[in-house]
């Protein structure tokens, strides 16, 4: 009888082109595709991830190589690729190897951008579809909710997700930094080119109260401040409206400067010196460098904010590679555990342990009797032996037992937990009782 | 000094270990630990206050020691109160160093028992004095706020994140966590200012007299509602307030500290030390 292993198969971004990942869109709805992979012969468990750039099945089989090919062709089953593609824009892992791989999805690291948060969320509802619809077991539950921890420990030992990699973002953080909650602030944007509406769009994500647009052609302004329920002014307009905002996005093809240092210091003192975040990611610049010196004021140019975005990639580099050695510690942590799940070992465990207790147990009544013969003192010795191993003779059975309501690995690990061979200084510190029961339907 | 006290500074000498180790790794757990090592200093020294209350029979405020001790608790429960109101982190890194050294300071002033002159014993000594003492703990809480604030304020403005960019919170959390202290210390500075004469009137007949303290006060006391003035009026906040904050305290602190040092006969020179008690007061 050959042994459950993980395995996964999958398809993501480093691996196929976007030609081949969009013929796998499944769309939201991921029960489908599961209920049809549950169906998969030898394929005991199983969990459905899709996002924009992978799709992934994770299962338990006990033939993997089997279940491997079984879940690719269902996999690309409508997509008219032939088996070699099919093979080729595939990955699979089996054993610990699948373990480290979603260990390295769920924190981020095998993401696009890495440490983007969004796959920890898409993956909890991966999970959570498929424990409704029931494909997942022990295994998975078990394996799914390491990895959400394992997620956590990544993100708060290593600030992996801290650092924006990119400028939109970093704008939006040092706007953060400067000016606290965005959710009362307003921004201007001056000109209304793609990054303008970039920047603006990510403000708009975190909430900010008002957009203000100025533009050349008015129109354009109203058709871009429409888009965020803003309001459009006229370019002779700029300096009242600059009194009344907190942010300054400025893209506009102008030659020369369109705000100078002499004409911002009146607009502080008449707001009060309430600061000012000025963004001029314009090529060449739109703004005055010198306005930089004024109180309160902040003005970074599209350079200052790449040399913020340079910065915060190596910072994040840094994170990934020790976030690698959590995942590699965390896996090793489960493997101990998975091979604590191993039948032959856990009979030979409760045996040592029997054998432990006998033995201290005889060495301390022995040494308050005196006056027994050495021949009884044996008959006591095999006495507790034998009880010993008469109560361990119904768990034993419990366990190798083909044909009990609970699944064979609950069995082990209760039987484990029962008997504390996995207590403090036990072989595996990775397994139970460390995680939340939800979502484990066996437990 | 009595074991008790040399407890209380271990503790609040570890709490700033905590903090600054905190500060160092952003470790969550640190952070937690901290936070109970501060206030558990807190409670030991709540303890050590009433013991020393019990054993001197008035109010301890009358020496250096007991003086600055009692500033220590008062910006101790200060800053935790802040807990409920704000979330400013690392806050914790610039005031435990600040509490530690006022501990210190304590710690080697004469911690020794006097008799009390007659015309301080009155129920306006814990009155006057707690509110003076608490209202400079405030305005040094407003001085933590502004070094943080013109730290953070540097690295932006100069573009070279460092070391406390990702460590302390934005410039407008330290901007309110700055104008609250500052309000509620200079309310608590006109209060004590108010008592003391009230104390003054019953004791000499007089509301004020210019003794170097008093004066020092008063100067402080104009640095803060011009501060506040400015800032309602023509918007003098930010970075301009925190510098203020910075001179205001250290104004302050001059006051609280150097005065009685520089003029040892007025009548705010603390008891105890290596002062002559017998020396008259008044």
């Amino acid at each position: 009888m050959s042994a459950d292993t993980f395995l996964v198969l999958g398809v993501n971004h480093k691996i196929a082109p976007v030609e081949v990942r969009e013929k796998l869109t499944f769309g939201d709805d991921c029960s489908l595709p599961v209920k049809a992979i549950g169906e998969v012969e030898g394929c005991e468990e199983c969990l459905f991830l899709s996002t924009c750039n992978r799709v992934e099945i994770y299962a338990v089989s006990r033939d993997a190589e089997a279940a491997a090919a079984a879940l690719r062709r269902l996999l690309f089953a409508d997509t008219g690729l032939v088996a070699a593609d099919a093979e080729r824009y595939t990955y699979v892992h089996q054993g610990l190897d699948a373990v480290r791989h979603l260990y390295r999805v769920a924190s981020s690291l095998d993401s696009m951008v890495v440490g983007e948060p969004q796959i920890l969320g898409q993956l909890k509802k991966a999970f959570r579809d498929a424990s409704e619809l029931k494909t997942t077991g022990f295994l998975l539950n078990r394996l799914l909710n390491k990895a959400f921890s394992v997620a956590k420990r990544v993100r708060t030992e290593t600030n992996i997700g801290a650092s924006a990699v990119s400028i939109s973002f970093a704008a939006v953080q040092l706007a953060k930094k400067i000016l606290g909650n965005l959710g009362d602030k307003s921004v201007l944007l001056v000109g209304a080119g793609e990054m303008a509406e970039l920047a603006a769009e990510h403000l708009v994500g975190q909430g900010i109260s008002e957009v203000v647009v100025v533009n050349r052609t008015y129109e354009r302004a109203v058709t871009l401040a429409n888009k965020y329920k803003g309001r459009a002014a006229s370019l002779d307009d700029l300096l009242p409206q600059l009194e009344q905002v907190d942010i300054l996005i400025s893209s506009t093809g102008a030659t020369g400067l369109i705000l100078k240092k002499e004409e911002v210091k009146p607009v502080m003192r008449s707001r009060m010196n309430r600061p000012l975040f000025l963004i001029d990611i314009a090529v060449p610049r739109d703004l005055d460098p010198g306005i930089n010196e004024l109180d309160n004021v902040y003005l970074y140019d599209i350079d200052d904010l790449m040399n913020v975005v340079e910065t915060n990639k190596a910072e994040r580099d840094k994170a990934a590679a020790m976030a690698e050695q959590v995942v590699i510690e965390e896996a090793g942590k489960f493997g101990r555990w998975l091979e604590g799940l191993r039948v032959a070992p856990t009979i030979a465990d409760l045996k040592k342990k029997a054998e432990a207790l006998c033995n201290s147990e005889l060495e301390k009544t022995l040494s308050g009797l005196s006056g027994l013969s050495p021949k009884e003192k044996k008959s006591i010795a095999i006495l507790a032996n034998s009880i010993a191993n008469k109560m361990l003779h119904d768990p034993i059975m419990f366990l190798k037992a083909d044909d009990q309501a609970m699944e064979r690995q609950a069995r082990l690990s209760f039987v484990r937990g029962c008997f504390g061979l996995d207590g403090p200084g036990g072989r595996n510190a990775g397994g139970l009782g460390s995680d939340e029961p939800s979502g484990d339907p066996a437990s | 000094m009595t074991h008790l006290f040399v407890v209380t500074l271990c503790v609040y000498l570890a709490a700033t270990m905590a903090s600054l180790v905190y500060f160092a790794t952003l470790r969550e757990e640190i952070r937690t630990l901290g936070r109970w090592l501060l206030a558990g200093a807190g409670l030991v020294h709540t303890v050590y206050l009433v013991v020393r209350y019990l054993e001197v029979g008035h109010t301890p405020l009358t020496s250096n020691h007991e003086a600055v001790s009692f500033m220590a608790w008062s910006l101790t429960w200060g800053f935790l109160s802040f807990r409920y109101r704000y979330k400013v982190i690392n806050f914790g890194a610039f005031v435990s160093p600040l509490i530690s050294l006022l501990m210190l300071y304590a710690a080697f002033s004469s911690a020794a028992v006097r008799e009390l002159p007659p015309t301080l014993k009155s129920g306006w000594l814990p009155v006057h004095a707690s509110i003076a003492i608490m209202a400079y703990s405030f305005l040094a809480l407003a001085f933590c706020g502004g070094v943080m604030y013109l730290l953070l304020e540097r690295e932006i403005k100069h573009k070279r994140f460092g070391l406390f960019y990702k460590r302390l919170p934005s410039l407008e959390d330290l901007d309110n966590l700055n104008q609250h202290c500052l309000a509620v210390g200079f309310a608590l500075l006109t209060l004590g200012i108010i008592t003391g004469a009230i104390w003054a009137k019953h004791v000499w007949g007089a509301y004020w007299r210019w003794d170097p303290k008093m004066t020092g006060t008063m100067v402080t006391w104009f640095i803060y509602a011009a501060m506040l003035h400015q800032r309602f009026t023509v918007g003098w906040r930010r970075r301009r307030a925190a510098i203020m904050a910075i001179v205001g305290f250290a104004f302050a602190l001059f006051t609280f500290l150097g005065v009685s040092y520089l003029h040892q006969g007025g009548i705010h020179s603390f008891l105890g030390g290596d002062l002559p008690v017998s020396e008259e007061r008044f």
